[in-house]
Parts: C-alpha cells; sequence; structure tokens
C-alpha cells in the first residue's frame, strides 16, 4: 500500500488517452477497437484502484470491473463480426472511407 | 397494511402491449390482420387490470393514506441503491381508468380508420390496396402498442426515473408517428411533411426533456433518492429544500426548490406543448388521425400535466419558500390558454383547430395547477381526455368520409377534380350531419362538453372548478384570462361545428360522403357517454339541486389524496358570481358563432365571414403569431452558424481553405439577401421555405459521416470542459 | 518502497506496450501488443490485491479477445490494409488534444482530495463477489447474460455469409 492513489489514476489516465487516440485516428478499424479496449482497460484499473483504496469493504467496484468484462467481450464480438461483415461488401474497413452517414 | 390483492397486478399492467410489440415486430408483420388482432387483445388485457386497480381504489378510500407501493431493487450504487416499482395512490388510480379505456377506444377505431391510404398510389402497392389496409398497418400498430407501454408504464412508475424512462418512450413513440406517412409530400412547398413534422416535434420536446432531466439530476443529488413517496412523505426534506438557495448567473440566489421544480416544469412545457415550446403540436396532426387522439389529446401531453401534479408537493414547499414558481405555473397555463385559443379562431383545418384546443385546455390545466387548485386540474385532466380523443376520433371520421366521397366523385367521373383536394380543411365540408349521423352527434356531443356547455355535459364541471377556484382565491388575472378563453372555445368549436356539420355540402365530396365503418363509430358512442357523464363523478356538493343527486366521489377522493400529500386543495365552494359568468360566456360564444355561421351557412368559395371584421387580426391569428419563423430566425439559424463553425474548425487542412472563402462569400451573400428578404420585403411568408434548402445546403456540409470527426469534436468539448475547472 | 519499484516497473511496461498497440502499422503487431497490455494490468490488478480479476482478465482478455482479435485478422488479411496511411488526416490534430486532455485530467487528479481508508481488503473477497451477484446485483448480472446471448446471436447473424 505504499503506491499513491494518484499514481494509479495517472497511468489509467495515460492509458486512456493511448487508447481514445487510437480511436480517433487510426484509419483501419480493428486498431480503432484496439483503442476501446485500452480504454475499457484504463477504466478498470480505476475501478479496481478506488475500491482498494476508498471502499475496501464494499466490493462493487470489482463487481462493475467483471460487468464491464462482459460488455468488453460482447463488444468484442460484435465489433469483429461487423468488421468481417463490411470488409465483405465494400472489401475495406477503413473507417473513413466508410462515411454513409453523409447521406 | 393489508392491500387487496389485485394490486399485485399493477406491474403486469404495460406489459401485455409490450409483449404484443415484440410479438407484432418479430414475428407477425407479415400478417395485418393478425398484428392488430394482437394489438387489440394486448390493450383489452390491459384496460381489464387497469380498471381492476382503479375500482378497487376507488372503493377504498382509506387507501389514499396508505397509496399502494411494490419495490424491487434495481441500480445498487455505492452505498444508494435504486428501486424500481409500481405505485397506485388516487392520481394513478384516476389516470389509469382513463388511459386503460381510451386506449382500447383508440385502438379498435384504428382497425376501421387505418385503411389504405389516399395519398399512395394503389399499383405502387398492389397487395395492401387490395386488402384495404395501409401497406404499414402492422407497423402502426406496433407503435401504437409500444406507445401504450410508455403511458401506462409513466402512470403506474413510483419513481421519477422509470416516469422519466416511460416519458422518452412516448416522445420516441410519437416521432415515429407523426412521421408515419412519411412518403407523404404536398404540392405547397411551404406546407410541413410529415416527415418534418415528427423531426420538429421530436427536437422542440428535446428542449424541455433536458432540462427536465437537470432538475432530475439535482433532485437525486438532494435525496439521494427518486421515489415519490420517499421524496414527499419527507417533509423536513421539502423544507430545507425549499430554505437552501443557490446563486446562480442572471438569477441571483434562487432556492434549490424553486430550482428543481422550474426545470421540472420546463420538461411539462415542452411535453404538453405549453406556450413558449407549443409550436410542435398543431404540426403533429400530420400524424395519422388515431395518433393524433391518443398521443395528441388524451395521453402523451397532458403526461406534462400528470408530472406536475406528481411533483406538486415539491412546487408548493417552493412557494412556501418564497419562489415565484407557482406563479410561474399559473401565468404559462393561463397565458397558453387564451394565446391558444385565439389562434384556433382561424384555423380552416378541422385538426389544427383541435390541436390548438389542446394546448389551450391543457393550459386550463396548468393554470388550475399554479393556483393550486389541484383537484380541479386532475378532475378536467381525466374528463378533458374522454372528450377531445372523442372529437379527434370524430374529426378522424370526418376526414375519413370526405376523403371517400371524394375518391367516389373522382372514380364516376361527375366532376374532374384538379389539382389538389384537402379533405381535412373546414371550407370543403357542410352539411355532414345528415350524411354521417353517429359521427356528427357524438362530434356535438363533444363539442359541447368543450365548450362547457352548461350543467348536461362533462365539461362543464370540470372547467366550471377550475374558474371557481380561481374566483375564490382571488386570483382574478387568472381567472378573467380564462373566462375569455371560456369564451373564445365556445366560439371555435361551434364554427367547426356550423362549418363542418350544417349548412349545405360545399364540395362534391362532402355531399357523397358516407359515415364510418362500426369499428370507428362505436368507440365514438362510448366516448360521448363519459363526455356526457363524466362530470357527474365531481359536482360541487353545494350546487343547488344537481348538487344533491349528482356525486363528487372523485373530488372527494382526489382531495383526501391531496391532504395526504400536505396539499390544502379544499374544494372552492359554490358561488352565483362566477357560476353565471362562466355560464354567459360559454353561451354566448355558442351564439356568436351561430350568428356567424350558423344562421346563414356558408357558401361554396366564400371566404370566412370573420376575415373581413378582424382585418390584419385575422391574417396573424392565422399564421399563429408567426412563431415558427421566430424560431426559425432565433434557434435554427444560430444553430446552423455553430455548425458551420465547428465543420471549418474541422477541416483544417490548408487547401480547403480557399473553397472555405468562396463558400463563406457565397453564404454571406445569401444570408445577407435573405436579411434584406426576410425584414424589408415580406418578413416571414417567404422565409420558411428559403430557410428549409437553406438548412438542407448548409448540414449536408458539415455532415461529413465520419464518427472520427464527430468523435474529437466531443473530445474538444470534453478539454473545454476541462479547461474551465481551474478557470472557477 | 518494493510496491512502489514493482509498480513503476509494470505500468512503464504496460505503457510502452499500449504504446506499441497505438503506433504498430502491422496490425497482428499491434494484437501482440495489446495481449502485452492485458497481462500488465493482470499484474497491476494483483498488486492491488484482486486476484480474481487478475484471474479473469487473463481468462477473458487474453484467452478471448485478444485470441478473437488476433483470428479475426489473420481470417481476413486483406482487413490489414497495409497500402495506405495508418493514421487519418486529423491525428496530429487528435494527438495535441489528448496530450492536453491527459495534462488537464491529471493535473485535476493529483489536486483531487481522496480520503483514503486505511483498510485492508477483506479475506473473503471472492466469497463476497459470488453472493453479490446471486443477491445485491442478480438483474443486472441476468441483464449481463442476456447481453452476451444477444451478442452471441448477433455476431453470427453478422458474420454469416450471405447468399
Amino acid at each position: 500500500m505504499t503506491v499513491p492513489l494518484s499514481w494509479y489514476l495517472i497511468f489509467a489516465t495515460a492509458l486512456f488517452s493511448l487508447g481514445f487516440f487510437a480511436v480517433l485516428s487510426r484509419r483501419n478499424a480493428v486498431a480503432v477497437l484496439m483503442g476501446v479496449e485500452l480504454m475499457l482497460n484504463a477504466v478498470n484499473v480505476n475501478l479496481v484502484a478506488f475500491w482498494r483504496y476508498l471502499t475496501p469493504s464494499d466490493l462493487s467496484g470489482q463487481i462493475f470491473v467483471v460487468f464491464v468484462f462482459t460488455v468488453a467481450a460482447a463488444e468484442a464480438a460484435v465489433g469483429l463480426a461487423l468488421m468481417i461483415s463490411i470488409y465483405r461488401t465494400r472489401k475495406t474497413i477503413n473507417v473513413d472511407e466508410i462515411n454513409d452517414l453523409n447521406l | 397494511m393489508n392491500y387487496p390483492s389485485v394490486f399485485n397486478l399493477t406491474w403486469l399492467i404495460p406489459l401485455p402491449t409490450a409483449l404484443a410489440f415484440f410479438a407484432i415486430i418479430l414475428f407477425a408483420n407479415p400478417k395485418k390482420r393478425l398484428s392488430s388482432n394482437i394489438a387489440v387483445g394486448a390493450v383489452i388485457l390491459a384496460w381489464i387490470m387497469s380498471w381492476a386497480v382503479a375500482i378497487v381504489f376507488f372503493l377504498n378510500p382509506e387507501l389514499t393514506e396508505h397509496p399502494f407501493d411494490l419495490n424491487a431493487p434495481w441500480l445498487p450504487m455505492g452505498t444508494i441503491t435504486f428501486h424500481m416499482g409500481v405505485a397506485v395512490d388516487a392520481v394513478t388510480a384516476g389516470m389509469l381508468f382513463m388511459v386503460g379505456f381510451v386506449l382500447t377506444m383508440i385502438f379498435i377505431y384504428s382497425t376501421g380508420y387505418m385503411s389504405f391510404p389516399g395519398h399512395l398510389d394503389p399499383a405502387k402497392y398492389p397487395d395492401a390496396a387490395k386488402e384495404g389496409l395501409d401497406p404499414r398497418y402492422s407497423r402502426f400498430f406496433a407503435y401504437i402498442s409500444l406507445f401504450a407501454t410508455g403511458m401506462l408504464g409513466l402512470v403506474v412508475a413510483n419513481n421519477l426515473l422509470m416516469l422519466f424512462i416511460f416519458w422518452e418512450i412516448m416522445g420516441l413513440c410519437s416521432y415515429l408517428l407523426i412521421g408515419f406517412w412519411f412518403d407523404k409530400s404536398y404540392p405547397d412547398p411551404k406546407q410541413i411533411t410529415p416527415k418534418q413534422a415528427g423531426l420538429k416535434a421530436f427536437l422542440t420536446t428535446r428542449v424541455g426533456d433536458v432540462l427536465f432531466m437537470m432538475g432530475l439530476i439535482f433532485l437525486f443529488i438532494h435525496a439521494g433518492d427518486l421515489n415519490f413517496q420517499a421524496i414527499f412523505g419527507n417533509q423536513e426534506f421539502l423544507h430545507e429544500l425549499s430554505t437552501s438557495t443557490v446563486n446562480l448567473p442572471f438569477f441571483g440566489a434562487v432556492t434549490w426548490a424553486g430550482l428543481i421544480s422550474m426545470l421540472i416544469f420546463w420538461g411539462a412545457i415542452g411535453k404538453s406543448a405549453q406556450f413558449p415550446l407549443h409550436v410542435w403540436l398543431p404540426d403533429a396532426m400530420e400524424g395519422p388521425t388515431p395518433v393524433s387522439a391518443l398521443i395528441h389529446a388524451a395521453t402523451m401531453v397532458s403526461a406534462g400535466v400528470y408530472l406536475i401534479v406528481r411533483m406538486s408537493p415539491l412546487f408548493s414547499a417552493a412557494a412556501h419558500g418564497g419562489s415565484g414558481v407557482m406563479m410561474f405555473v399559473a401565468f404559462i397555463g393561463a397565458f397558453t390558454a387564451l394565446f391558444a385559443a385565439t389562434i384556433a379562431v382561424a384555423q380552416k383545418d378541422i385538426k389544427k383547430v383541435l390541436a390548438y384546443s389542446t394546448i389551450s385546455q391543457l393550459g386550463y390545466m396548468f393554470a388550475a395547477l399554479g393556483i393550486g387548485a389541484w383537484v380541479a386540474a386532475i378532475i378536467h385532466l381525466l374528463i378533458h381526455a374522454f372528450f377531445k380523443s372523442l372529437l379527434f376520433m370524430a374529426s378522424g371520421s370526418v376526414i375519413h368520409g370526405v376523403e371517400h366521397g371524394h375518391h367516389h366523385v373522382h372514380e364516376h367521373g361527375e366532376h374532374g377534380h384538379e389539382g389538389y383536394f384537402d379533405p381535412q380543411d373546414m371550407f370543403n365540408m357542410g352539411g355532414l350531419l345528415k350524411r354521417m349521423p353517429v359521427t356528427g352527434w357524438t362530434f356535438i356531443i363533444g363539442g359541447a362538453s368543450l365548450s362547457a356547455f352548461p350543467l348536461i355535459t362533462a365539461g362543464f364541471w370540470s372547467k366550471d372548478e377550475i374558474l371557481a377556484h380561481a374566483w375564490a382565491d382571488g386570483h382574478m388575472a387568472v381567472y378573467w384570462t380564462l373566462a375569455a378563453g371560456a369564451f373564445l372555445t365556445a366560439f371555435y368549436t361551434f364554427r367547426q361545428i356550423f362549418l363542418t356539420f350544417f349548412g349545405s355540402p360545399r364540395t362534391e365530396a362532402a355531399e357523397h360522403a358516407p359515415e364510418s365503418v362500426r369499428a370507428m363509430t362505436w368507440p365514438l358512442v362510448a366516448l360521448a357517454f363519459f363526455a356526457l357523464f363524466g362530470g357527474f363523478v365531481a359536482v360541487p356538493e353545494d350546487f343547488p339541486v344537481i348538487g344533491g343527486l349528482a356525486s363528487d366521489f372523485m373530488a372527494k377522493l382526489m382531495e383526501m389524496q391531496g391532504e395526504f400529500y400536505g396539499l390544502h386543495v379544499a374544494p372552492a365552494g359554490f358561488n352565483w358570481t362566477p357560476a353565471l359568468i362562466s355560464m354567459t360566456l360559454a353561451l354566448s360564444g355558442i351564439v356568436v358563432a351561430w350568428l356567424v355561421y350558423g344562421r346563414k351557412p356558408l357558401a361554396a368559395g366564400k371566404p370566412d365571414p370573420l376575415r373581413k371584421p378582424l382585418g390584419p387580426i385575422y391574417t396573424i391569428l392565422e399564421n399563429k403569431y408567426y412563431f415558427d419563423e421566430f424560431y426559425h430566425l432565433v434557434a435554427v439559424r444560430p444553430t446552423l452558424w455553430l455548425a458551420q463553425f465547428f465543420f471549418l474548425f474541422d477541416r483544417n487542412v490548408i487547401d480547403r481553405i480557399v473553397n472555405w472563402v468562396g463558400a463563406l462569400g457565397r453564404w454571406l451573400a445569401a444570408a445577407l439577401r435573405r436579411w434584406i428578404d426576410e425584414f424589408i420585403i415580406d418578413a416571414a411568408v417567404n422565409g420558411a421555405g428559403l430557410v428549409t434548402t437553406w438548412t438542407g445546403a448548409v448540414v449536408r456540409l458539415i455532415q461529413t459521416g465520419q464518427a472520427q470527426n464527430y468523435l474529437l469534436i466531443l473530445l474538444l468539448s470534453v478539454v473545454v470542459l476541462l479547461l474551465l475547472i481551474p478557470l472557477k | 518502497m518494493v510496491g512502489q519499484i514493482l509498480f513503476i516497473i509494470i505500468a512503464a511496461f504496460t505503457l510502452l506496450m499500449g504504446l506499441g498497440t497505438v503506433v504498430a502499422r502491422n496490425l497482428f503487431h499491434a494484437a501482440l501488443f495489446l495481449v502485452g497490455v492485458f497481462f500488465g494490468i493482470a499484474a497491476l490488478f494483483i498488486l492491488l490485491e484482486a486476484e480474481f480479476l487478475a484471474m479473469a482478465q487473463i481468462i477473458i482478455y487474453i484467452g478471448a479477445i485478444a485470441t478473437l482479435i488476433v483470428f479475426a485478422i489473420m481470417l481476413s488479411k486483406g482487413m490489414m490494409g497495409r497500402e495506405a496511411g495508418a493514421y487519418n488526416k486529423q491525428w496530429y490534430f487528435a494527438g495535441g488534444a489528448m496530450i492536453l486532455f491527459f495534462g488537464l485530467l491529471s493535473w485535476l487528479l493529483v489536486k483531487m482530495p481522496f480520503a483514503a481508508a486505511n483498510a485492508s481488503a477483506p479475506d473473503d473477497a471472492i466469497q463476497q463477489i459470488g453472493s453479490g451477484f446471486v443477491g445485491h446485483y442478480v438483474v443486472p448480472f441476468e441483464v449481463a447474460s442476456v447481453l452476451l446471448l444477444v451478442a452471441l446471436v448477433g455476431a453470427i447473424m453478422l458474420a454469416r455469409e450471405r447468399n
């Protein structure tokens, strides 16, 4: 317990920023998805750190991490399936070429 | 406390229609009749359960002291666990009684109404045309089932968060159903299409909803719970809320209770289409008529009133703490009541008149809540739902008849109808009472109820109670505003009745209009019963003669419920002066309408006889005080400015700048030309059309369609917010 | 002291792996870096005395999600899209905003006082998590299972060959 809480928080912020950067600027959709995974992991570190330092007797922090796992697994499965499906029809998964919102 | 076991059904009430929604969407979609049967069966089940709960509650008035409340843990958040559940008190019981019945009537009516629509080309939809049903018949029933879930859920919800969720479900259904005929277009480009009307409704109510949600969050921060009974049963908390203050920019110090109730009231303003967010409701009439009857008259728009009824303890606490929020509610309500009534006088579309009348009647309810006439507001809310849905459904039957008449004439080639025929224009009707007797008479009953025809209609008893309260409590400004509104209400209602049903037909279509099918006329008759006799549950005890004969159990029940919530809701007591004034005004409105429209029926092709004596005022009323144009100027345009700004911000590539300067120049020139156009040439008449084109052009530019661009804007907003923290 | 040194080593390793994930042009390499990140996070969980989560992290993230990504990449080689640059046009802008975001947020976090409770982690944490899922958190737990089922069906529907 000699590590201050803020170290964990700053570490998580850095990881989150890296992930968000990937989401914002990678062209390949799979790389974007990996960025999302980084962001989710950063959030998990925060949740666990807050649990350990602020409310060790209440395990809600850990339980929420498990829910994040669930959502992350669902997100990865559906996201990759979407990419395969998009790749099949459009022969690309570059995010900047998929701009059908602009109709 | 032992509750009758039927209350355990409460949480099941919204369920059948929700299941019907999924069943239709997933399985029954291709079979049109099966879909409507599922929906009607589900709503009848919901109706039976809601009446069972409501009637058991009515029979046990002592339950007002111990409202039923059923909870289950929902969202555990650290030390707080958020519960979801259902509650039944007198207000809920009254609403269940009304909503269950009206929903069922409208579902049945819809099975007849949603026949193959006149604006579609039968050649394009051969199957649907052969069946004689709307091509999207199943989808319609799926949507209204989901809507029914939203409304029933809202009524039984025992906390504000669930109420908000169901509130938004209704908002979504409203959007989907207004734009139900999204492929419909008009020859006149200035006339709003269903697609645009849906968007307009959604975006306008969103303004109120965001403020509502802010109020909800503030309330949660202070109370740590959103359960109605937990908040309102805690007098200490309410007192604390009404004494602690917060400093706001521009407004100075306000109490928390005042701030929260003001924010919540804005949600109600949006949903119930009160001034200044009233603009969406008249355009919402682009939806199919059952939708107008269901969502935009009886249920969803009255949810705003219901919300304020629910939150009344907070409002009255705020008023005790010296906040002017109740006065604001009364002002908005009374002003809207009169304002919308004046507009209704000069409309020619049969449904638009009713739409403005709905806005006006909702204004009465808010005015009643603002002056503390809690019971009167609830009773008027319930009775209004019966007669207004009746009026809408009867008008739908009229439109249907005229449209059929038009087709009949067209097919037989007796007259080549060139151009566009508007089956909703009252000046194309006349003499329909003979052609459509059931529709006609039920419409007249509904209209008499709306005009508060003395003694024999339900509307008289409920509206009179509001006026009596305003008089007795000394709110003279509110009283005279509402009384003037009552005169106008009687006038425009009978203007509508005389134009539509009396005289002689002004078009071939009206001459050949057939009576509607039974699925449509029977619900009208059932609703007409309540429009006439519904008021006899709330006749003041001391009303001469009738007070002794009729009952006031509903008013008593609500009164007890109000006492439980710490609201002082003593009956106003009978007073000859206001009663006679309001009766005289209602009757004189009818007489004036008869003098103008009834005595000498309007001939075909003649303009409205009001146009000449009123002169420019008529034009202003006809154009609804130019509110739409005003909003285009102050809201839509700055939004587009902002959007344009972000777009330019986004495209940080140098070579784009050249194009950008050119586009900006062109755009500025267009904007300047438009300014001159708008302000010098003819204020707002051309405005709407131009704004639409221009909106399209600019919005197309900002939509890069790239999610990453949008996300970058999101990140930048977060950075700006973070920068604000050290500045503080 | 030992804890601090351990933390710095693990954190530096994880962030380096994260940087690798973000900058690697080859998607396959990026995926391998991502596995490194997941390991680092698991190590941090152990440091935080959340052993159950560390195990779950390895099983779910590395065992399932990372494998899924690697398989998806290998199954469709063309998806790598090596012909164009790895970054879009707004990358430097996004990077600048990101650094600003990181700086502001960490400054804020350092300044923010947190009332740390100097208690030790409960011994029966895993038991408490288990009973939490079937007690207090039963509704979200059930919803999560439905979500997984929906994702399963949805992924199959999306990825199957359509004729």
